[in-house]
């Protein structure tokens, strides 16, 4: 903690990381596994981008988020939205009673178009609505939690109720969400079949690459100043605060940042499973992109990525040929974090083997991100 | 709104759903009290609460088999044993699960969260595969069938009706064993200054135990308490954790009088606009207001004072 701060943009094992992560993601996932494989690993590339986001919110500034599935389900239906919209042209629905909307407002009675679809024709207004509409609910919760010094627990259970309202709202509203199915029969886009196998072997390509920018941004913004300071945050917000920083606005950016990374994991998403549905939005997958981040480590990362293709490759392994076994091994998994390894794969690999071989080499290259020796109480909860 | 009914039916309908409320607030409070006592004076954030609840829900399905296959004689009065076996199976495991996980965690209320949360996916997978994924109902003795006609209009049910007693006699006895009693002293001494407390010779490992398994020992009672008037599945307790905590720190954590409150005020409104729009929208508003509220006002209805 007290080594001085490198002025490099990347120490060494940093580096090394990227490389390593980037060599598994763009080479030997694709050599190794048929198109489905791929797309399985796509979709569990896309909850890292909610696990990244909250690498940043928890592990750096503290901010616990129970509600991450509502980001990354409004980035998802953000553009379901867009792509079902292309999918209900009038040839497409012609044998409905109203042809040019989505089948499922025909089901439902509902006869035009509401008006806050209409925006959705158009692509451009589609893409920067999946970073925006998380970032503008983000910034407005940020706000008035923020602002008021809530944090902590609270925080925690207002994001939880704040997933529930948006599940129960999306089931209830059926004509204009698809309620509990979700946006499904997705096809296109602008044209181009997003069904095919060539297609999923590009949309796994172009998420990798995305997942590699937010990679960077991640890690620009812990090396710069605002990156200590959340972690000053962290760990003595009320110091920081009497130093004369402004400690909501930093939080507040912060949590914005990781739901505009939810949001586009969540578009993502949709965009290789090809549906979008409530089942993702709320208080239960939302605490599960909480585990994948808390396995992978939540200080690092690498580690987010890494926690979150682990965790759900053992979730589709198991549930495959034990499904009882599970919710015991996610139980376990739970609590064994929290016991035994609160900072996660990313820990022991720095306590087994970064360390060791670092004493070996003699020689210490770069700032570690502190890890706090114990979490104090925070006295604004 | 209210076109097309009478001012008697108008009179009726706000009664009627009135009850639905007091109904939903007896179980609100049910099931918050133990939160209440658990967060409120640890700190503990318990989110496998509600598979406590279920615990002593199936604990009152054993018990109602049981007296009806083997003393059908006192099947009227199973419900009351089946209580005080909940109270004690709940309490039990909350205490266990205290000694071997909450207690390390203390310091880290997050992480208790997950934690518990993976408890809670275990407790669940484990009825599931001890009970079977449907959900049970018990059979209710027959002096709580039926309902009470009050006028032409308006009716009560009397399960309902037993469930709100109990309530009531369940949070007076809470209210009482933690100002009077001595072991409520103790907690209460705990909560405000813990070192001092240790200081003057209370064991506070020994005490935190105690308001831990008391906690879910109450979690136990409101599940026995639920067979009365729904049924119960693996699952069902965590379709009201959220709901739950929202009103336990609505009302202020550590403050009794302000979980019931919190309880009552959330129930009516949900109950009575329940009428008006539909029970999802109903839901969404009511939610959306007590969330709105906390974020202008964090601390809850009601604080109290406590030293950090």
């Amino acid at each position: 903690m007290n080594r001085v701060v490198s002025q490099r943009m990347f120490t060494w094992t940093e580096l090394m990381g990227f490389v390593v992560l980037a060599a598994l993601i763009f080479v030997v996932l694709p050599m190794t596994m048929d198109v489905f494989r791929l797309n399985l690993f796509g979709k569990y590339l896309t909850y890292a981008f909610v696990a990244l986001g909250l690498v940043l919110c928890w592990g750096a500034g503290g901010i616990l988020s129970l509600g991450q599935g509502v980001f990354f389900g409004l980035g998802g239906y953000c553009m379901a939205m867009f792509l079902k919209l292309e999918a209900s042209s009038p040839e497409n629905t012609a044998i409905q009673s109203t042809p040019g909307i989505p089948d499922f407002m025909d089901w439902n009675q509902v006869t035009y178009l509401p008006w806050w679809w209409e925006p959705f024709h158009y692509l451009p207004f589609a893409l920067v609505a999946v970073v925006l509409v998380p970032v503008a609910l983000s910034f407005v919760i940020g706000v008035a939690m923020f602002r008021r010094r809530v944090g902590g627990v609270y925080f925690a259970i207002i994001t939880q109720a704040i997933a529930a309202i948006l599940t129960i709202l999306i089931i209830g509203q059926q004509g204009y969400t698809g309620g509990v199915n979700g946006i499904t029969d997705l096809r296109t886009m602008l044209g181009w079949d997003i069904r095919t196998d060539d297609a999923k072997v590009i949309l796994y390509f172009v998420n990798a690459v995305l997942l590699f920018a937010c990679l960077f941004m991640a890690h620009f913004v812990r090396r710069s100043k605002l990156g200590r300071l959340l972690i000053a945050i962290r760990d003595r917000e009320d110091r920081v605060r009497f130093s004369g920083y402004d400690v909501a606005n930093f939080k507040i950016f912060v949590f914005c940042l990781g739901c505009a990374f939810a949001g586009i994991g969540g578009a993502m998403f949709t965009l290789q499973v090809g549906f979008m549905s409530p089942s993702f939005v709320g208080i239960v997958p939302s605490i599960e992109m909480v585990i994948f981040c808390a396995v992978g480590g939540r200080y690092s990362i690498f580690g987010a990525v890494y926690g979150t293709l682990l965790v759900n490759w053992a979730k589709t392994a198991l549930s495959e040929s034990f499904p009882e076994l599970w919710l015991f091994a996610m139980g376990a998994l739970f609590i064994g974090v929290v016991l035994a390894f609160p900072s996660g794969v990313a820990g022991l690999y720095n306590d087994w083997i970064e360390t060791p071989i670092r004493k070996a080499l003699r020689r210490s290259r770069g700032p570690v991100i502190a890890e706090p020796a114990v979490q104090q109480p925070n006295p604004a909860e | 709104m209210f076109e097309g009914y009478s001012s008697s039916d108008l009179i009726a309908i706000f009664a009627m759903q009135g009850f639905a409320g007091l109904i939903l607030f007896s179980v609100l409070v049910l099931m918050a009290l133990g939160l209440a006592i658990i967060f409120g004076q640890m700190g503990v954030i318990n989110m496998a609460h509600g598979e406590f609840m279920i615990l002593g829900a199936y604990v009152t399905y054993l018990c109602s088999h049981f007296f009806a296959n083997h003393i059908p004689a006192l099947f009227s009065i199973y419900f009351f044993v089946a209580m005080i076996l909940a109270f004690i199976a709940a309490g039990a495991l909350g205490m266990m699960v205290e000694w071997l996980l909450i207690r390390h965690l203390y310091r880290r209320p997050l992480d208790t969260l997950l934690a518990t949360w993976g408890l809670s996916l275990i407790l669940q997978q484990t009825y599931r595969s001890v009970f079977g994924a449907r959900e049970v109902g018990v059979t209710i003795p027959d002096w709580m069938m039926g309902s009470l006609p009050l006028t032409d209009l308006i009716e009560v049910p009397i399960n309902g009706l037993f469930v709100m007693v109990l309530t009531f006699a369940i949070a007076v006895a809470v209210a009482i064993l933690l100002m009077k009693s001595q072991w409520g002293k103790k907690v209460r001494a705990v909560t405000f200054n813990r070192p001092m407390a240790g200081a003057v010779g209370i064991n506070t490992e020994r005490v935190d135990r105690m308001t831990f398994g008391i906690g879910c020992g109450i979690a136990g009672v409101a599940g026995a308490a639920f067979t009365m008037i729904g049924s119960t599945g693996p699952s069902s307790g965590q379709l009201y954790i959220v709901d739950t905590f929202l009103v336990v720190v609505f009302g202020g954590a550590a403050s009794l009088a302000g979980t019931i409150a919190s309880a009552f005020s959330i129930s009516q409104a949900q109950s009575l606009m329940e009428f008006f729009i539909s029970g999802s929208m109903a839901k969404v508003l009511t939610l959306l207001t007590v969330v709105g509220i906390l974020m202008l006002r964090p601390q809850g209805l009601f604080t109290l004072k406590i030293r950090n």
